[in-house]
């Protein structure tokens, strides 16, 4: 990219601006200066762009906020030879995702102020996109006892997760999210009775019971739902359930919002993208937790993400070398890798039109970042420049040799797409550029 | 001297358990009777100070002290009013009595009653077990602190320490902070205040001041400054230590940090505010040591001197009653 004589400038011209806070879907033009956007608009620049500005062409794309992905896996501290954040923020890069929030169920868990300070710093001095700590609800995600929740938020952890592991005592919860009222936190709960999930390896029905495989009941879901909505009604703690799969616990929480509750949940791409039957010859792949289920409960999630009872998408990025898939089904890693699947398999949705693509962006971006409580995640003067540029029509296929994730293990190799980000920009400078790879 | 003890002063009629001879909390008390009781305290004050300390308004009188719970300085403050008043006391602990062989409250009541008490003093771990062994004795009871109920003493010793220094507690702002939801303390000082006019505000983290208590008239804040701001007395209360390690509370030093008072914090509220603490103290969890140890704002162990005065003054007005109806 060539240096101009006033190169903190950048106009995007020629673009399809599309931002779900602002309800804006109009072709456009946006200027970024010293890293935010300084002024968005129809018609700008449709007589050129000011001078000294670095231009760029959308040449009639689609220009939306960088998309942000609530929950990531991201490897460090401690699984480094699965993932690192320069490598997973790469990834994220190519998938037009500019935020991450991290899972705290690293090794150590980052339930002290210090880990989350490391975070962040490692964030700043390796990734490529933004990194957002969060934190235990927990102490060693044990589910005994709380972590210094306030003072992990002035750190900077922008909301409190025990990551793939469910916090089973109510009273625990109770007080968790009691506790977080103090300063308005969000709890985070991995949505699974933990003792009716214990012994599965993937939904329980028809599926598991040809494969012979140990199930985990569907409604060992909407139990945990069902129980932490009441204690939300108590309490008045801010819940988020992660990565719902299931059409009753979709209900219970469409019917919570309708009272009022502080409750949000989010879906991963692979419980609308794909059913148990991927689950196949034993593709462990495809064993994620909570596990897929069934067609039922898939198109539940669709109609779900339609109708906003589910506010976010979220990738559910969980790398896992081959030591720890390469196993027999039930001892094999929950999760899959989803930082550069997400996008496609979302406008997977536009597509078919089962989801408006306003709403799919909402759940990448509004939501995300009103839920995480983010100043990005909208095209508004004033906010971060972190963008995405996107193709919305062309077609590829996705493959292990694109994955620059450290670890392959997708459940989605060789699916043919349609869409996905050419261009991603971070605080004003681009991370990933299509058409450079 | 004749056998019928010396007349006493007539209190003030009352409707209330002070009428039926007990001090079993301050809910239910009315202004004139915590203003009676307060003055009357006020003139042991100054008593106290004497070298001869020894009255015989209480002569022949027997005051027993049953503490199923440890403490120190309400045990010892009540023993001392009772001595100076002229009765004649004993303490029974917990520790190496009978009720450690398994004898039930009732039973052990009974047995006491037995030996013609004119004054119990009980503490217990268990609320509302003061009440329970108030229906079934003779005598007078005091509430010496009832499980997480009410401890009507501690109440008017701190109205008592906030009179003498701001004149009255009508009007006055006064700030709870800490583990309320477990406090009798507490509770006893809410009721106590609400009763007198002043304006209560509840500070804590959330899980230890439950909105539930914005039901009952009262601000209820987890933002320590905001909670603090403009207030006339700030009261701290003690964090019991088995509620820091990740039940209520994630550890002391988060606790300390959010609502420990320091100078900091305390800066929000009333340049002439005064700090006040129950006792016992945790330095450093609680309280700062220096803000503890200030003589210009701290009046904890003024607390502590208007205590024996304030359970004189419970003292006689309990057995005046008794003799008068």
């Amino acid at each position: 990219m060539s240096s101009l004589p006033n190169s903190g400038l950048k106009a995007f011209v020629n673009a399809r601006l599309m931002d779900p806070a602002s309800d804006l879907d109009v072709a456009g033009g946006l200027i970024v200066k010293d890293g935010k956007i300084s002024d968005v608009a129809p018609g700008l620049f449709a007589d050129g762009a000011p001078k000294g500005a670095e231009v760029i062409d959308c040449e009639g794309h689609l220009l939306a906020p960088g998309l942000i992905d609530a929950r990531a896996y991201l490897g460090e501290p401690g699984q480094e030879q699965k993932e690192t954040m320069a490598t997973a923020s790469q990834a994220a890069a190519a998938g037009g995702i500019t935020t991450i929030a991290a899972m705290a169920s690293t090794d150590p868990c980052i339930d002290e102020v210090a880990l989350v300070q490391y975070i962040t710093r490692r964030a700043r001095d390796t990734a490529i996109v933004n990194v957002v700590p969060t934190a235990c609800v927990t102490r060693g995600r044990r589910g005994e006892e709380i972590t210094e929740m306030g003072m992990l938020a002035e750190a900077g952890a922008v909301a409190f997760s025990d990551g793939h592991r469910a916090i089973g005592s109510p009273q625990v919860m109770r007080r968790a999210l009691a506790y977080a009222t103090g300063w308005d936190l969000l709890v985070i709960q991995h949505p699974e009775e933990p003792s009716m999930a214990a012994s599965g390896a993937m939904n329980a029905g028809e599926m598991s019971t040809r494969l012979g495989i140990p199930g985990v009941p569907s409604i060992a879901e909407v139990m945990m739902v069902e129980r932490d909505l009441r204690l939300v009604e108590m309490t008045g703690g801010r819940y988020h359930a992660a990565c719902i799969s299931t059409k009753a616990s979709i209900d219970v929480i469409r019917q919570a919002k309708d009272k009022g509750l502080p409750v949000t949940c989010s879906a991963a791409a692979h419980h609308f993208a794909l059913n148990e039957l991927a689950v196949g010859e034993y593709r462990t792949f495809t064993k994620v937790s909570p596990p897929l289920r069934s067609e039922e409960d898939r198109l539940a999630v669709v109609a779900g993400l339609a109708d906003g009872a589910i506010d976010c998408i979220v990738s559910d990025h969980s790398p896992h070398d081959q030591e720890a898939k390469r196993l027999p089904f039930a001892q094999a890693a929950d999760g899959a890798i989803g930082l550069q699947t997400v996008l496609p398999l979302a406008l997977e949705l536009h597509h078919t039109k089962q989801v408006p693509l306003m709403r799919l962006l909402d759940a990448l971006t509004r939501a995300p970042a009103k839920m995480l409580g983010l100043s990005s995640g909208r095209l508004a003067a004033g906010a971060p420049a972190d963008l995405v540029l996107i193709n919305l029509d062309m077609p590829w296929r996705i493959t292990e040799s694109m994955f620059l994730s450290r670890s392959k293990n997708s459940a989605f190799e060789d699916r043919p797409a349609q869409g996905r980000a050419i261009r991603t920009i971070v605080a004003g400078e681009t991370v990933f550029d299509l058409s450079e790879t | 001297m004749t056998k019928a003890a010396k007349p006493l002063d007539n209190p003030i009629p009352s409707s209330s358990q002070l009428a039926e001879g007990h001090l079993l909390g301050i809910e239910g008390l009315n202004p004139l009777e915590i203003g009676y009781l307060l003055d009357k305290a006020e003139g042991y004050v100054d008593h106290n100070r004497q070298v001869d300390k020894k009255l015989d308004i209480l002569k022949g009188r027997t005051q027993i002290n049953l503490f199923y719970e440890n403490s120190t300085r309400t045990r010892a403050s009540f023993e001392l009013a009772g001595k100076r008043m002229g009765a004649d006391v004993i303490n029974m602990a917990v520790e190496g009595s009978s009720i450690k062989k398994g004898e039930t409250l009732i039973d052990t009541a009974m047995t006491l009653n037995a030996m013609q008490p004119d004054i119990l003093v009980v503490r217990h771990d268990q609320s509302g077990a003061v009440n329970l062994l108030a229906q079934k004795v003779d005598g007078a009871v005091i509430n010496g602190g009832d499980g997480s109920h009410e401890h009507p003493t501690q109440a008017l010793l701190d109205a008592l320490t906030i009179r003498r220094r701001k004149g009255t507690l009508s009007g006055l702002t006064v700030a709870i902070c800490g583990d309320i939801a477990h406090s009798r303390v507490a509770r006893s000082n809410i009721h106590l205040l609400n009763i007198m006019g002043a304006q209560v505000r509840l500070i804590g983290p959330p899980t230890l001041v439950p909105k539930s208590f914005e039901r009952m008239g009262l601000e209820v804040h987890h933002d320590m400054r905001k909670g603090l701001k403009d207030v006339d007395i700030v009261m701290m209360l003690r964090l019991q230590m088995e509620r820091m390690q990740g039940s209520y509370v994630p550890s002391t030093n988060e606790y300390f940090h959010f609502w420990g008072l320091d100078y900091e914090k305390l800066s929000a509220a009333k340049p002439d505010a005064m700090i006040m603490h129950p006792g016992p103290m945790n330095r450093g969890v609680e309280i700062a040591t220096d803000v503890a140890d200030d003589i210009d704002r701290s009046a904890i162990r003024e607390q502590v001197e208007m205590g024996v005065a304030v359970r004189m003054a419970c003292l006689e007005v309990l057995c005046a009653q008794r003799q008068a109806s």
